[in-house]
């Protein structure tokens, strides 16, 4: 009787988590069992996505600051575990100019891409603490510069990243299911971290900094761990995407990436992670539906050009819109919850089902 | 090392750098916006050179006019359409917008135009060289230096004399008084969107003249550089981007002199670094302005 009383509450408590993560793991079977490859390939990219944004949200929605690094950090994970799993004998031939003892490394996937998340999350403990003492403007350009920073070393360190060529010779490990099972994941550590005491103190100080200071938070503190904690997220995402993806270049690690990763946020309400979710749905589906568009505008031959970049314009378009209509994202820092228990689900949900 | 050549060559790169960073900081003080599309005003203006060139053959004149024309246009544009409903709500939105409306324009031109860089055609004057007391200088590197002059004179004679200048460093220094004073948002918000675009269009001259072309990204470099000389020099007031411009530009001349050739491909990433020690030590910057929060611990 009790128990099954505090497994009700716990239910009722948490049942966010299980309200995303139903309709994600239903769609993936679904998806798996009578889709075709090309939605396979769209539904697994869509899970990696869906894991980084939840990286993001943990930072970024639950501080305030936008966390322009994030992709870079998504590249540290990816580079490292390049590094760690790609056959001594392909680095050698693939990046000519690396040092010997990256050369010589050989780790399995597993712990390849828990080294990664380390790595990441190392680079993160080195410049965060500096940068979190910043606030408004200086931090927004900080974290930009940062990025900055980061592309430039990717670029140029080409006795580790092949400098701007392609970094190739990746074992394709990340399947459907792991892409899920890492999204699965992502979603519980952000939706802990945010009802965490860690998180609501560092949700005090996005809301009031000086109240939060006052009730004794020491706001670099709590804003770091996050950061770190968030950095450390995006490097294993990153290793996961990079065993998808099989070779890559810092391009995938710079502005573009960032504007797609910013929009999933934006879009949904970076308060919480169903807004993260649903962001990441719509999102994942427009840039599809653009996709095909743009295909068959080129390919049928109507316009004496091809068209290039529709897919962005459409969606910067669609983010100004979202933002003029919600700033705060169309769900606002709510969190989806059941209205009462033993109701159908609402819209929300629905839509998330759709995936 | 420190002859008339690197003087003038500063000067100009300073100068140059200075008009960047101005355009930023005035839309800066007043909306607390850190506007992501500003750079994509230069490279408006530096598609505008090329279109007015190429497809209406009108004379150097007339495409350098029409430039910053364009570099206004749509600065005043972006802020109607985009900037405008979403100011009220949220300062993180808006500058979400801002990287939103980046991301738009660069597009717009890669379906319009090309993705491939366009020749813009200049007058051929601009990379004449004169020799000025022992060493050559491109007329172009003068010329910046004295409309940059000309420029900053003139801003600043709007700036105290006029009312809307008045209206505009009022609000840069406390908006809600200033409005309570009955100066309407609009007008100061609007105002401040032209001028950045009056000096990101003048700026876009001289940037594409460094490499006669234009291609849909021209416009982060503009942007980078403005943002490091506005945390250099102070966001919170117009001097300090103008100072932040110059030093910006010393520095650039000095670290490509000095820097071995192995590292100069690394530039960028030490002007950043730069960055991020100034707001560490000095977080106001060189000049301060009126009372900042940039570090809370």
């Amino acid at each position: 009787m009790s128990l099954v009383n505090r497994l009700i509450g716990f239910f009722n408590r948490h049942q966010t988590v299980v309200l995303l993560a139903v309709p994600l793991i239903v769609a993936g079977i679904v998806i798996n069992a009578f889709g075709s490859r090309l939605l396979v390939d769209i539904y697994t990219y869509f899970c990696v996505s869906l894991a980084l944004v939840y990286s993001l949200q943990v930072f970024m929605g639950n501080s305030g600051i936008l966390a322009w690094t994030q992709v870079g950090f998504m590249g540290i994970g990816a580079y490292a575990t390049g590094i760690l799993v790609t056959p001594p004998g392909v680095k050698e031939m693939g990046v000519p100019n690396m040092y010997p003892a990256l050369v010589d490394l050989s780790v399995p996937i597993l712990p390849a891409i828990v080294i990664a998340a380390l790595v990441t999350g190392l680079v993160a403990v080195i410049i965060g603490y500096p940068l979190m003492r910043l606030n408004d403007f200086a931090s927004v350009i900080t974290l930009f510069a940062m990025l900055v920073v980061m592309h430039t070393i990717m670029t140029q360190w080409d006795n580790v990243t092949n400098g701007p060529r392609t970094f190739f010779g990746l074992p394709q490990w990340t399947t459907w299911g792991i892409a899920l099972t890492t999204a699965l994941a992502m979603l519980g550590l952000a939706y802990w971290f945010r009802e965490s005491g860690l998180g609501l103190r560092l949700r005090a100080t996005r809301d009031d900094r000086h109240a939060a200071a006052a009730i004794g938070i020491d706001m670099v503190f709590t804003r770091y761990l996050g950061f770190v904690l968030s950095a450390m997220m995006a490097g294993l995402v990153g290793g996961v995407w990079s065993l998808y993806i099989t070779s890559f270049s810092p391009k995938a690690f710079y502005m573009g990436e960032m504007f797609v990763l910013l929009s999933m946020l934006v879009i949904g309400g970076s308060g919480g992670v169903s807004g993260a979710t649903i962001g990441a749905v719509m999102v994942t589906l427009s840039r599809e539906l653009l996709r095909q568009l743009e295909s068959i505008i080129n390919n049928a031959h109507v316009l004496s050009f091809e068209v290039f970049g529709l897919t962005e314009l459409v969606m910067a378009v669609l983010m100004v819109v979202v933002l003029v209509w919600r700033p705060a994202g169309i769900i606002g820092g709510q969190e989806l919850r059941l209205p009462r228990l033993g109701k159908k689900k609402g819209p929300a949900e629905a839509n998330g089902a759709a995936s | 090392m420190i002859d008339l050549e690197f003087v003038i060559n500063t000067l100009s790169l300073g100068s140059l750098y200075a008009l960047l960073a101005l355009g930023l900081v005035l839309v800066y003080g007043i909306l607390r916006l850190v506007n992501f599309a500003y750079g994509e005003y230069v490279m408006i203006a530096g598609y505008a050179i090329f279109l007015s060139a190429t497809y209406l053959n009108a004379p150097w004149y007339l495409t350098l006019v029409l430039g910053v024309f364009a570099a206004i246009v749509v600065s005043y544009l972006t802020e109607i359409i985009a900037f405008r409903p979403v100011r009220t709500k949220s300062v993180d939105a808006l500058i979400v917008t801002s990287f939103a409306v980046s991301i738009f324009l660069q597009n717009v031109v890669l379906i319009a135009v090309s993705p491939r860089a366009k020749p813009v055609p200049l007058p051929s004057f601009f990379s004449e060289t004169v020799e000025v007391a022992g060493g050559t200088v491109p007329v172009r590197n003068l010329l910046v230096i004295v409309v940059t002059a000309v420029l900053l004179i003139a801003l600043s004679l709007l700036m105290k004399k006029t009312v809307v200048g008045m209206a505009m460093r009022a609000a840069a220094d406390k908006f809600t008084t200033t409005r309570l004073m009955g100066v309407p948002a609009n007008v100061v918000i609007s105002t401040a969107f032209v001028l950045s675009g009056l000096l990101a269009g003048v700026a876009a001259i001289f940037w594409v003249s460094r490499s006669a072309s234009v291609d849909p990204l021209t416009g982060t470099g503009p942007l980078l550089i403005a943002f490091i000389c506005v945390v250099m020099g102070g966001m919170h007031s117009t001097i300090g981007a103008v100072v932040g411009g110059y030093v910006y530009g010393l520095v650039f001349n000095v670290l490509s002199l000095t820097l071995p050739a192995s590292m100069v491909s690394y530039r960028d990433a030490f002007m950043f670094g730069l960055v991020v020690l100034f707001l560490l030590f000095r977080p106001a910057g060189i000049i301060k302005g009126g009372y900042t929060e940039e570090r809370v611990g």
